[in-house]
């Protein structure tokens, strides 16, 4: 796992005489990461985590094929409102009460709901990230300015800052990401941020530091790497969160309205929910296969880089 | 807990809780300022009669035409004089408007945390028991069902089935409305308003709450003073209850105390599909009105409440397990 270690480095040039690694003229190859094999191996070996990342794989086939599928747009009204499921074969998960094709609301919700789901998780990442590293690396004043700055917004009960958020910058998909981005980064901060303090202890880093390396480099090719595993469990939970929180918006009516979403749907669906509760039940079943199976994912994630915890039996 | 460790503690806890205080409310106004329209927009839409001078007036009498950090500097010091400031929209203080609201919601909320700590212990005892055998695999995938599963959805289904299938639980609101009823009855009543809000709000904490459970009872049960327990002839129920849960349990109460501004969160979208009269319906209904008085209120409320909750939360720590150090 750790690279750059002083004692391995190849001694070149005139300081080779006193025996020491020359910062200057020292070119350190980075080592090949053999553990991801070796986590790669535990999680296809992991058939939990296979048939949930199998799962997803479908969804994000279905919901990116979905202009081939369903070429109309899934607002346009095709047939006799309130068709059950299976009534009507053409339709083959009915119509709502405006006529609507359900089926091709699913999948094209199914892309906004993925869209927004990996572009806030990678938002809140970056943002986590950089924020973190930079306090958990430099600690003293910048890393006290910023973790009040992360302490402010994780007090702050994220869902009604959410709502705030977005209904002040008009409900579209580019706000509702940017909104989730923004209440989902502190947890990447927090989590970054302690792995770099614990590691800018380690020896490794120390090495490098002795070699001359700078900042940027040490963050960023030293570090990082070696923080990453949490990260990647992490991320994979955001991005079910995120979908989690886009079809909340979306239901409460804070989305974009010209754009078919899961949430819209069960929101629509609610007012006829005594008489068709399929309106409501179906995109709702929807989300939850897509947010367990990132779930599942990312516990065999856990599984597969963290060898010593075991959160599934 | 001696006098003077406690003082060092309040004085820590208030270093560290007053700059956050100040950065959130000074967050939540400027952000609020960014809003397009302001309360005389509203009011002028909604009577759907209004000139530049009435509009000029309003905005005059509700002090929205000084410049912003007379307005900031204005909020702030009603603030430090107890006052939240005026709606406008609901013609209320907004103190007064949170304090009707916020009984419901944090009978609610406490409701939600009950079930969601009570179900959420025992299955997780119940998995870390089982370790590895099928029990303990079923409920492991329930609970991250229940995990993945939207709250509002939720409570949709199961106003499908209780309310309309099967018409044992009301599917709205806080009481029956008209039936003017007292005493037990009435307290009856309102418990069976909300149980299937407050079912819907628990689900996603239960899942947390039993892997937690799970993960601490298996690193207790493997201390050395569970064997001492063991070997001098306990029985098994007496060692799980009285030697382990009760150590394992202090993960869990960290969790819970985080967990209160998230469950606020999900008040909001649970309330709405329950018309639950409470806090979480405020914030929806100012947020659509534009009333950005009580939004800030709310907000700085809710955010001051998940404070209050956390220094509760370490204070009960410290006082349930003398060893912990202040943190940080």
């Amino acid at each position: 796992m750790m690279r750059g270690d002083a004692t391995t480095l190849p001694v070149r040039g005139r300081w080779s005489v006193v025996g020491r690694p020359n910062a200057l003229g020292a070119a350190v190859a980075p080592e090949p990461v053999s553990t991801s094999y070796r986590a790669l191996r535990v999680f296809l070996r992991n058939p939990t985590g296979m048939s949930a990342f199998l799962l997803l794989l479908l969804v994000a086939v279905v919901s990116l094929a979905a202009p081939w599928i369903y070429q109309d747009d899934p607002l346009s009204m095709v047939a006799r409102p309130f068709l059950w499921p299976g009534q009507d074969w053409d339709y083959p998960l009915g119509t709502d009460s405006l006529g609507r094709d359900v089926a091709a609301g699913l999948i094209w919700g199914g892309r906004i709901s993925l869209l927004v789901g990996f572009t806030a998780m990678g938002l809140g990442v970056a943002v986590g990230i950089i924020v973190g590293a930079l306090g958990g690396y430099f600690g003293g004043g910048i890393d006290n300015t910023l973790q009040r700055l992360t302490d402010i917004i994780q007090t702050m009960p994220s869902f009604v800052l959410l709502v705030v958020l977005v209904a002040i910058f008009e409900p579209s998909v580019q706000t509702v990401t940017a909104g989730i981005a923004v209440v989902t980064w502190p947890t990447v901060a927090r989590l970054v941020r302690a792995e770099f303090r614990s590691l800018r202890e380690k020896d490794f880093v120390m090495a490098a530091k002795a070699l001359g390396f700078g900042h940027a480099r040490i963050i960023l090719l030293e570090i990082l790497p070696n923080a990453l595993p949490p990260i990647i469990v992490t991320a994979s939970v955001l991005v079910a969160s995120a979908i989690l929180m886009e079809s909340a918006l979306s239901f409460l009516g804070l989305s974009d309205p010209n754009v078919v979403s899961w949430g819209s749907m069960i929101g629509s669906g609610r007012d006829a929910l005594r008489t068709a509760w399929y309106l409501t039940a179906i995109p709702g079943v929807a989300i939850v296969l897509t947010v367990l199976a990132l779930n599942l994912i990312g516990d065999a994630l856990n599984d597969a880089l963290n060898p010593r915890s075991t959160t599934t039996p | 807990m001696s006098v003077s460790r406690l003082l060092r503690i309040i004085r820590r806890t208030a270093l560290q809780v007053i700059p956050t205080v100040i950065g959130i409310v000074i967050l939540d106004f400027f952000l609020l300022r960014l809003a397009p329209g302001d309360a005389a927009d509203v009011m002028a839409g909604e009577s759907g009669s209004a000139t530049v001078e009435t509009m000029a007036m309003m905005r005059h009498s509700f002090g929205l035409d000084l410049p912003v950090l007379r307005q900031l500097f204005g909020y702030l010091s009603s603030l430090a004089h107890g006052s939240l400031g005026f709606s406008p929209l609901y013609n209320l203080p907004v103190a007064t408007l949170i304090g009707q609201r916020l009984p419901d919601t944090l009978l609610l909320m406490g409701l939600a945390l009950g079930i969601a700590l009570l179900l959420g212990i025992t299955l997780g005892t119940i998995m870390a028991l089982n370790a590895g055998r099928w029990v303990d695999r079923v409920i492991s995938i329930v609970s991250l069902v229940f995990y993945s599963v939207p709250g509002f959805w939720v409570g949709l289904m199961l106003i499908v089935v209780f309310s309309v299938m099967l018409g044992w639980l009301p599917s709205g609101g806080a009481e029956t409305i008209g039936a003017g009823l007292t005493g037990f009855d009435a307290l009856n009543d309102h418990i069976r308003h909300m149980i299937l809000p407050a079912t819907s709000l628990a689900l996603f904490y239960v899942a947390i709450y039993a892997r937690l459970t799970r993960a601490s009872v298996l690193e207790i049960a493997a201390q050395d003073y569970v064997r001492t327990a063991a070997a001098k002839g306990l029985p098994p129920g007496t060692i799980a209850l009285r030697h382990v849960l009760r150590n394992a349990l202090m993960p869990v109460t960290t969790l819970a105390g985080m967990h209160i501004g998230g469950i606020l969160g999900g008040a909001v979208v649970v309330e709405t599909v329950y018309s639950w009269p409470g806090l979480g319906r405020l914030v929806f209904e100012a947020m659509m009105k534009r009333d950005f008085t009580v939004l800030l209120g709310v907000l700085l409320l809710s955010s001051l409440l998940v404070i209050l909750v956390n220094i509760a939360v370490d204070m009960l720590q410290l006082w349930l397990d003398p060893r912990i150090e202040v943190r940080r």
